[in-house]
């Protein structure tokens, strides 16, 4: 029995349908998206458009046209934080965030941007009042994960949201671990810029993510790369509009195709069923993990708001050894580490071993989370009679 | 004065917007085709819709406010 629990890094196995997509745009349109008016092209773009259209349907942005497409949601959060600050600009981030958010802004602040980080608990939770304070004059963007990579718990995005908005901030969510996962309203969380992976619960294929750009807003992003985009040919200027403005250069249409697949996948099964089975698997995994002697959870307790997702160690045996023995003697696919998120690690006091990660998605089963249960109790157990 | 069975087409800022304004204007049953935008009206690489020029106020209609249109002209 082979138990996959890392959908927090990409979703898997896919559901039906996503690679039959990726192989009929591969093997019967197969052109160029924008670039020529044929009619292959012409049904490379709409398979384009009809991705955005659902992106656009499942955030409630009401124009498709404002989702451009990246290769993920690193790629959209560095066009956001590396094309919005300049030099003298202060941003307000949070302590939980992956290296996706960290180490741009660690860049930036060697280039005269001024950095605060809003503390977290030590469970990982956000207490919006701890926000309002750190505004100054010149602070230009929050940004902020909607949840944590590492915890699985969610940050009070809406409060956030409202809070920049009415202190005319700009705001920008890293959705990596919640588009598709958990309902998003750009307009009710006052969100101006929205990064979402493609690959993870979008069910779409990796190489796919993309960002949202409120109205007006493209104008204050100067573009980080700039190239053929098939409009304004004749012109040597990058286009200043969207999407084509953060889409230079041929973009990656199969991927595209199989994110479409993912897309419509989700709008047919519902955001809040695929939430309910989540919560009921993670839920589950955290009540069995809680009753294992041995066994350190971390992260915001049962019943808090949360993805489906769980950090926890053993006692006695560093995650390495707990993630490697789980997928060689059980099966089990976790993983160890930091999770790309040094910050998170050192606000929950896991640094610098890291925790042992699991993240169950759609498309596991109870079995699943007993088999893995089950493994666990075993490798405590082996870490105790060890002592 | 163009007649109203004579062809006019609607430029877009890039393919984007016309594979956008193509499924509004279907999803609305306006009738309208897909073409390459011709040589003689821009040095663009992309398509815009064509339709009859009596159709124009739908296709006026349908798209206002959903997607900029560039330019409507006379194909010819």
């Amino acid at each position: 029995m082979t138990v996959y629990l890392d959908n927090a890094a990409t979703s898997w196995p896919k559901p039906p349908g996503m690679m039959e997509s990726m192989a009929e745009f591969n093997g019967r349109t197969g052109a160029s998206p924008g670039r020529s008016g044929h009619r292959l092209s012409i049904e490379a773009g709409r398979t384009v458009e009809e991705a955005r259209a659902l992106t656009a349907e499942l955030i409630n942005a009401r124009d498709s046209l404002r989702i451009a497409f990246t290769k993920n949601a690193t790629e959209a959060l560095n066009i956001v934080l590396l094309g919005l600050l300049k030099p003298g600009d202060h941003v307000i981030t949070s302590d939980l965030e992956h290296n996706s958010v960290m180490r741009p802004l660690r860049l930036l602040e060697s280039r005269g941007i001024e950095v605060s980080i809003a503390p977290c608990s030590a469970k990982g939770e956000l207490d919006p009042e701890a926000v309002g304070p750190l505004i100054k004059k010149n602070t230009r963007l929050i940004v902020l994960a909607h949840a944590s990579n590492v915890t699985g718990g969610i940050l009070p995005v809406a409060e956030i949201g409202k809070l920049a908005r009415e202190r005319d901030v700009l705001f920008c969510v890293d959705a990596a671990q919640t588009a598709g996962a958990v309902p998003i309203d750009v307009e009710e969380m006052c969100i101006d810029f929205l990064a979402f992976s493609g690959h993870k619960s979008l069910y779409g294929p990796q190489g796919t993510g993309g960002l949202f750009v409120r109205e007006g807003l493209e104008h204050e992003l100067d573009f980080i790369m700039a190239g053929g985009t098939g409009s304004r040919s004749e012109e040597e200027l990058h286009p200043d509009f969207m999407p084509d403005r953060f889409e230079a250069g041929t973009p990656n249409a199969i991927g595209i195709a199989g994110l479409g697949a993912g897309l419509r996948f989700l709008r047919d099964t519902g955001v809040s069923i695929i939430r309910e089975k989540e919560s009921r698997l993670i839920g589950a995994l955290i009540e069995g993990l809680d009753e294992i002697e041995g066994v350190i959870l971390y992260g915001p307790p049962a019943g808090a708001e949360r993805v489906p997702v769980i950090s926890c160690n053993v006692k006695g045996m560093g995650p390495s050894e707990v993630s490697q023995s789980l997928d060689e003697e059980f099966g089990v696919m976790t993983r160890p580490g930091l999770h790309c998120a040094p910050a998170a690690h050192r606000t929950i006091g896991t640094l610098p071993e890291g925790t042992l990660r699991l993240s169950p998605g759609y498309f596991n089963t109870m079995e699943d989370i007993w088999h893995a249960l089950d493994a666990l109790e075993s490798i405590a157990l082996t870490a105790w009679r060890r002592g | 004065m163009i007649g109203p069975h004579e062809y006019m087409v609607a430029i877009f800022k890039s393919v984007s917007h016309a594979m956008k304004a193509e499924r509004i204007l279907k999803e609305r049953c306006v009738p309208f085709k897909l073409i390459p935008v011709p040589k003689h009206i821009s040095s663009d690489c992309g398509v815009c819709i064509r339709f009859a020029a009596d159709a124009r106020p739908d296709v006026e209609t349908a798209l206002i406010g959903e997607v900029d249109i560039a330019l409507i002209r006379p194909l010819v």
